[in-house]
C-alpha cells in the first residue's frame, strides 16, 4: 500500500440522514442511569466501594434502556433520545434539583426534562444526600481554600460537581484482545496475589471490580446483538435487514474479543468510547490517535480486497456522527463556561511513532475527510506537526479549516515532546503523545492528567494588591504592603507575585481535596481496566493507579496581567504619570464610567462584612442603608475626566501582541508567576502538578466576575482567551500576534497553550491562499508555539447569526479550544467572538 | 551604506498581506500619484501631502517620512514567515515610483538582506523612474486598466500612451518577473471586449504569463467622505462572481495567458 491517499472521498447519502436525525429535536435529561445506580447502591451498603462502582456499573449496563437508531452502522447508545443525556448524583445532585425547572429555559445549553423525570430524580436525590464526591471533598478542603473559590479566585468547579474524565486509555488493546483478554490479565494477576499480601484486600477487591467491569461490558454488548437480531427478523427492507445482521454479529464479537475486521473494529472502539461515557460524567473522553490504533484493521482488510476506501470512510462518518449523540447536562454557570453541549472528544491525526518516524497514513487524512462529511462539532479534531509533517496532511487541514467549522486546531511536536520529557515521561511516551480534551497533551494509556483541574483568574490577585489581600470585607489573599509605601515597580511585582503564591496555594488545596474524594467515592474500575498499571498495582486510576498522574489547572488572564503589569510599571513608576492611590480609585470607578450593579453589591457586601466584624448587629436595614448610601456616592466631573484620562494614558501604553519584543518578553515572565509556582507543588496521586494557559470559554464569565484592570479593560467584561492578545489590542495583524504569543515560554506550559486567530475565508482562499495559510502555522512552530486554531467565518456571517439565529442552527464556530454551534452560545459569548479582531487583508 | 538613510513618505504598512504577490508579504504604501481614478480604494494615497481624514469619527494625520533603514527593520520582523512562505516585500501606494530613489533603496535594501521584492504600480511615470528599480525588482505587477486613451484619461485622468509603452520596455528589459492585473470597474473595462484588449495586449509582452483580474470593491468609499471628497461610483456594484467568471474565460479565449481572479 502507498503510504497514504490524499485524494477525496464522497460523502455516503445516509450520513446527511444520521446527522439530521440525530438534531431533530432538543436534547433531554434521562434518569434510568441514576436509578439503576441507586437501586444498585442500596442493595451494597457496607462492601468495598471498588465493588459497588463495579456492581453499580454491571447494574446499569444490564437494565439501561437500549436502542439502535435508524440507519445506523455503528450502534451503542447511553439514551433513548438523540443527543441526550443521563446524570451521575454520585458526583453532585444539588444544582441540578435546584434547576431542574429551569434547565429547560436557559440560554446556554438547554435540555427538555419531562415532569415525571424531575420527580423521579428529586426522588432519587434524596439517597445521594452526603453520599456525593462533591460533599466529601468539600470537608476535605482547607476553609481558606473554600473561600478562595467564593470569591471566585480560582474555580475547581469541573471535578468538583462531576467526574473527572480527560483520559485516553488503551483503546488498542480492547481492539486487539477484547475485554475477554483484558479481564484474563485481572485473572492471572489475582492469581498472582497472596493472600497475605499487605495489599490483598485492596488489590483482590480492585481486580475484582475489573473482572466485572469487564464482563458487564461484554453483557452489554450482547444485548445490541440481541437486538439487532430481533430487529431483523422483523425488518422488510432487504439491505438494511443485512445491515442489522451485520451489527447482530459485530456485536456477538466486539468488544468480548479482538476485532476481525475494520468495521468490528469501529464497532469496538464505539463502545469503549460509550462505555466510559456511562461508568462516569467525566468529559473529554478523548479517543487520541484513532489513525494509528485502527490502522493495522484498515490496512488488512483493504490489502484483502475486504473494503473499499469509500465503505470504511462510511463508517468513520458514522463514528463521527456518533461521538456527537453523547450529550451531558453542566450546572447553569458551568454551562456558560462550556458551552456549546461540548463533550471535548479530542482526536488526533498524524505525528510520529515512538522512533520518531512519521506516521501519517491514509486514516489520517480520511479523519479530516470525516470532519468535512459530518461538519458537527465532535470530535474534536486535532493535527500534529512537526518539521517532518507532510505538506500534504497539513494542506487537507487546512481545507477543513477553511470550511468555517472551527477544526481542526493544530499542535506542534517540536514544543510538547519536550516540554512532556520535562515532567518525566519517557522519549518513546512523550513522542506518542495526543491530546485531550481542548489543548492539553499526555500520553495515552499510562495516565491520569486531571487535566482542566480549575480556571484561575491570574487578575484576581492583581485586585488584591491594591485591597492587601481582602475582598468584599474578607481577608482573602495575604496582608502584602499597603500601596501608598510601594516606591518601586518591583515592589508592587513582589507584592502580586505574593498574592499569586498564596491563591496558588489554595487552588491546590482544593483540587487535593477533590482528588482525594474521587478516589475515596468514585473510583472506575472499568476505566481502570484500559489505564497502564492499574491492573499491576492493584489501583485504581483515581488512587494513583496510572503510571503518569499530574494535576493540571489553567490560568487564564494573561494577556490583561501582562498589560497591566506593563501599564503600571511604564505610567505610574517610570513616567509618574499617576499614582498607585489614584489608578486603585480609578479602577474601583471603573475609569469613570461608575458603579454598575455588581460593584454596588461588592462594595456594599464588604461594607457590611467589616461592620460584622467590628462586631456590629447586621440586619436588614442596615442592609438597605449600606446599599443607599453606595449608590449615593457621585463622582465629580474633574474625577470622571480625570479617570478617563487615566485610562487614555494606559490605552497608549504598547500591548501585548503586536510583535514588541519588550512588552512580549515582559509577558513571558508575568506568565512565570503562574507556570513556575505550581510546579513545586504534588498530588494524592503521587504525581505532579503543571499549569495550562487556557480558559476554555470561561474568560467570557469569569470575565464578568472580575472589576476593571490597569490595562483599561472596563469592569466586568470579557478577560483574554488562552495566551491570545487582548481582544482588538493586537493590531499588526496575524504575523506580529503569533510572534508575540511564541515569545511566551511554551515550554514550561506543559498541561496545554491556546492561541486563536481568527480569519476572513478568503485569508485562505484557492490552493495559494491554503499554502500562506500553512506557511504561517509553521513560521509559529518554528517560533516554538505550542497550539493554533481558527475561526474562519465573516464578522457580517455572525452578526446575521445572531440576528437570525434560526438560519444558523448548524453554524460552527471555534470556542476557546474547542468547537461549539454558534448560536447555542450565550449573547456574551457571541458578542467576544465577533469582537475579535478580524486579522489581516 | 547611504542608501539606508534615503528617506520618504509612506501613508500605511500591512503585514500578512496575502493578495500581493508570492507568499506572506509585508507591503509598504507609499504615498503620492499621478492617477485620480475614480475607483482609488486608497483615495489617501493620492496626494503626496500629508493629509488629515476623518476615521470613525477622530482625526488621523495621514503620511509619515520615513527612512529606509526604519522600514527595512519592519520589513524584517516578518522574514521568518517570509521564509516558509516565498514571500517579501511589495511595494504599493499610490504609485511607489512617484518617489523613485525612495523606491530603489527600499527595493535595494530587502535585496541585499535577501528579501524577495515586488511592487504594484501602473507604469505611467517617466521610463528612468522604472529604470531605476529593475536591477533590485523581482516582481512587477503592473497595473494595465484598458486599451482606449480617451476611455482611460476619463476615469483616471491622464491618458495611457507612456502606460503601454512602458509596459512593452519593462517586458523587452528581461529584468523582472511581470505580472499584469486589471481592476474590474463596473461602467469602465468590465466588458468581454475591453477585458479581452488588455488580454490580448498583455499576450504581446514577452515574458508576461500572468494576469490577474481584481474585481471593484467598495471598502475605501468611507475614505472618501472622511477626505471630505465624493464619491464618484456611488451606486456602483461589484461585479458578480459569475461575471469575474466569464470574464477569465474570455481572456483564455484570446490568449494562452494564466488568468486568475484576484491577487
Amino acid at each position: 500500500m502507498e503510504k497514504y491517499n490524499t485524494s477525496d472521498i464522497p460523502k455516503s447519502s445516509r450520513i446527511p440522514r444520521l446527522v439530521e436525525h440525530l438534531y431533530a429535536e432538543m436534547p433531554k435529561i434521562e434518569s434510568a442511569r441514576a436509578r439503576l445506580l441507586t437501586e444498585s447502591y442500596q442493595q451494597t451498603e457496607g462492601e468495598p466501594i471498588i465493588q459497588r462502582r463495579a456492581k453499580a456499573f454491571a447494574h446499569i449496563l444490564h437494565h439501561l434502556p437500549i436502542v439502535i437508531r435508524e440507519e445506523e452502522l455503528i450502534v451503542g447508545s447511553s439514551t433513548l433520545a438523540p443527543r441526550s443525556c443521563q446524570t451521575f448524583p454520585e458526583f453532585s445532585y444539588q444544582w441540578l434539583e435546584d434547576e431542574l425547572d429551569t434547565v429547560a429555559g436557559r440560554s446556554a445549553d438547554p435540555f427538555f426534562i419531562k415532569e415525571e423525570t424531575k420527580e423521579e430524580l428529586r426522588q432519587i436525590h434524596q439517597y445521594w444526600k452526603g453520599r456525593t464526591t462533591s460533599e466529601l471533598a468539600t470537608s476535605y478542603m482547607a476553609p481558606e481554600a473554600i473561600r478562595g473559590i467564593e470569591h471566585n479566585i480560582f474555580t475547581p468547579g469541573n471535578y468538583f460537581y462531576n467526574g473527572v474524565g480527560h483520559v485516553t486509555v488503551k483503546y488498542w488493546e480492547v481492539l486487539n484482545i477484547g475485554f475477554e483478554g483484558i479481564m484474563a490479565k485481572a485473572k492471572a494477576e489475582l492469581a498472582q496475589c497472596n493472600v497475605g499480601d499487605g495489599d490483598y484486600a485492596r488489590k483482590s477487591r480492585f481486580l475484582e471490580a475489573v473482572i466485572i467491569s469487564c464482563q458487564a461490558a461484554m453483557d452489554y454488548a450482547a444485548r445490541y446483538a440481541e437486538l439487532a437480531q430481533q430487529m431483523a427478523e422483523k425488518c422488510t427492507d432487504p439491505d438494511r435487514k443485512q445491515e442489522l445482521l451485520a451489527i447482530a454479529d459485530n456485536c456477538s464479537r466486539v468488544p468480548a474479543k479482538g476485532a476481525e475486521s475494520f468495521y468490528q473494529a469501529c464497532q469496538s472502539f464505539w463502545f469503549v468510547q460509550l462505555l466510559i461515557q456511562i461508568e462516569s460524567s467525566g468529559h473529554s473522553i478523548s479517543p487520541g490517535r484513532f489513525d494509528q490504533y485502527m490502522y493495522p484493521y484498515y490496512k488488512k482488510d483493504v490489502e484483502a480486497g475486504k473494503i473499499t476506501r469509500e465503505a470504511a470512510q462510511e463508517l468513520m462518518d458514522c463514528i463521527w456522527v456518533k461521538l456527537n449523540d453523547l450529550n451531558k447536562c453542566r450546572d447553569a454557570v458551568s454551562a456558560e463556561g462550556f458551552a456549546g453541549y461540548s463533550l471535548f472528544q479530542n482526536l488526533i491525526v498524524g505525528g510520529q511513532n515512538k522512533d520518531g518516524e512519521d506516521v501519517t497514513n491514509d486514516l489520517s487524512f480520511m479523519c479530516i475527510q470525516a470532519s468535512m462529511h459530518v461538519n458537527l462539532p465532535q470530535p474534536s479534531l486535532s493535527i500534529r506537526v512537526w518539521n517532518g509533517s507532510p505538506h500534504d496532511l497539513l494542506i487537507k487541514a487546512a481545507e477543513l479549516t477553511r470550511t468555517g467549522i472551527g477544526l481542526p486546531a493544530y499542535y506542534n511536536d517540536e514544543v510538547i515532546i519536550p516540554a512532556l520529557m520535562n515532567r518525566g515521561l519517557t522519549l518513546e511516551d512523550a513522542r506518542e503523545y495526543n491530546i485531550i480534551g481542548c489543548v492539553e497533551p499526555q500520553k495515552a494509556g499510562k495516565t491520569e492528567g486531571w487535566h482542566d483541574a480549575a480556571f484561575f483568574n491570574m487578575c484576581r490577585p492583581l485586585e488584591l494588591v491594591f485591597s492587601q489581600g481582602m475582598d468584599k470585607g474578607e481577608m482573602v489573599g495575604v496582608p502584602t504592603k499597603d500601596i501608598s509605601e510601594m516606591h518601586s515597580f518591583e515592589d508592587f511585582y513582589d507584592a502580586y507575585k505574593q498574592q499569586m503564591d498564596y491563591c496558588i496555594s489554595l487552588m491546590v488545596n482544593a483540587d487535593n481535596a477533590i482528588d482525594v474524594a474521587h478516589g475515596e467515592r468514585c473510583p472506575l474500575p472499568f476505566l481502570s481496566s484500559m489505564i497502564d498499571d492499574c491492573i499491576k498495582k492493584g489501583k485504581s486510576t483515581q488512587e494513583g493507579g496510572a503510571v503518569y498522574n499530574f494535576t493540571g489547572p489553567q490560568g487564564f488572564g494573561i494577556a490583561n496581567m501582562a498589560d497591566s503589569l506593563y501599564a503600571i510599571r511604564k505610567l505610574v513608576f517610570e513616567e509618574k504619570q499617576f499614582t498607585l492611590g489614584e489608578l486603585k480609585e480609578a479602577l474601583i470607578w471603573n475609569y469613570g464610567k461608575g458603579l454598575d450593579q455588581q460593584s454596588v453589591q461588592d462594595l456594599a457586601q464588604g461594607i457590611l462584612k467589616e461592620a460584622e466584624n467590628a462586631g456590629r448587629q447586621v440586619d436588614e436595614k442596615m442592609t438597605e442603608a449600606v446599599v443607599q448610601s453606595v449608590l449615593s456616592m457621585k463622582l465629580s466631573k474633574e474625577k470622571i475626566s480625570r479617570y478617563e484620562e487615566i485610562r487614555n494614558k494606559i490605552l497608549e501604553v504598547p500591548k501585548f501582541g503586536n510583535d514588541i519584543p519588550e512588552v512580549d518578553y515582559f509577558a513571558r515572565d508575568v506568565a512565570y508567576t503562574y507556570t513556575r509556582p505550581i510546579q513545586q507543588y504534588s498530588n494524592p496521586r503521587g504525581g505532579s502538578f503543571h499549569a495550562g494557559l487556557y480558559p476554555v470559554s470561561a474568560n467570557v464569565p469569569l470575565g464578568g466576575q472580575t472589576g476593571a484592570t490597569p490595562d483599561g479593560r472596563y469592569a466586568h467584561t470579557p478577560v483574554a482567551d488562552g495566551v491570545s492578545p487582548s481582544a482588538g489590542k493586537d493590531v499588526n495583524g496575524p504575523t506580529a500576534a503569533a510572534t508575540s504569543v511564541s515569545r511566551l515560554d511554551h515550554f514550561i506550559v506543559s498541561n496545554g497553550t491556546l492561541f486563536n486567530q481568527k480569519f476572513h475565508p478568503s485569508a485562505l482562499s484557492g490552493r495559494e491562499g491554503l499554502e500562506k495559510f500553512v506557511a504561517l502555522i509553521r513560521t509559529f512552530f518554528d517560533q516554538k508555539g505550542m497550539h493554533m486554531q481558527f475561526n474562519v467565518v465573516s464578522r457580517e456571517t455572525l452578526l446575521d447569526a445572531q440576528a437570525h439565529p434560526e438560519n444558523y442552527k448548524h453554524l460552527v464556530v471555534r470556542v476557546a479550544g474547542y468547537s461549539a454551534l454558534f448560536t447555542t452560545l450565550s449573547r456574551s459569548l457571541q458578542d467576544d467572538i465577533i469582537r475579535r479582531t478580524e486579522q489581516g487583508f | 551604506m547611504d542608501y539606508l538613510k534615503t528617506a520618504g513618505r509612506i501613508f500605511d504598512v500591512q503585514r500578512y498581506s496575502i493578495h500581493d504577490g508570492p507568499g506572506i508579504r509585508t507591503i509598504l504604501f507609499l504615498k503620492g500619484c499621478i492617477l485620480r481614478c475614480r475607483w482609488c480604494c486608497n483615495p489617501e494615497s493620492q496626494e503626496f501631502a500629508i493629509q488629515k481624514m476623518i476615521v470613525q469619527g477622530e482625526e488621523k494625520i495621514i503620511g509619515r517620512d520615513v527612512t529606509v533603514e526604519e522600514m527595512l527593520q519592519v520589513v524584517e520582523k516578518d522574514r521568518a514567515y517570509y521564509y516558509r512562505s516565498g514571500g517579501g516585500m511589495t511595494l504599493s501606494g499610490g504609485e511607489c515610483l512617484c518617489q523613485p530613489e525612495f523606491a530603489r533603496d527600499l527595493l535595494r535594501g530587502a535585496k541585499e538582506r535577501g528579501i524577495h521584492t515586488a511592487i504594484e504600480s501602473m507604469a505611467g511615470m517617466p521610463w528612468e523612474n522604472i529604470q531605476m528599480v529593475l536591477p533590485y525588482l523581482d516582481l512587477y505587477l503592473m497595473d494595465i486598466k484598458h486599451t482606449n486613451l480617451e476611455k482611460h484619461k476619463a476615469f483616471t485622468g491622464r491618458s495611457n500612451e507612456r502606460m503601454l509603452e512602458n509596459a512593452r520596455k519593462t517586458a523587452l528589459s528581461g529584468m523582472t518577473r511581470l505580472v499584469i492585473r486589471v481592476p474590474v470597474i463596473p461602467g469602465f473595462n468590465d466588458t468581454v471586449e475591453e477585458i479581452q484588449g488588455i488580454a490580448r495586449f498583455a499576450a504581446t509582452l514577452p515574458g508576461v504569463d500572468k494576469i490577474h483580474l481584481l474585481p471593484y470593491h467598495r471598502l475605501g468609499q468611507d475614505k472618501y467622505t472622511g477626505l471630505g471628497r465624493e464619491y464618484l461610483l456611488d451606486g456602483v456594484l461589484p461585479p458578480s462572481a459569475e461575471h469575474m467568471e466569464t470574464l477569465k474565460k474570455a481572456v483564455h479565449a484570446v490568449c494562452g495567458l494564466d488568468c486568475q481572479i484576484g491577487g
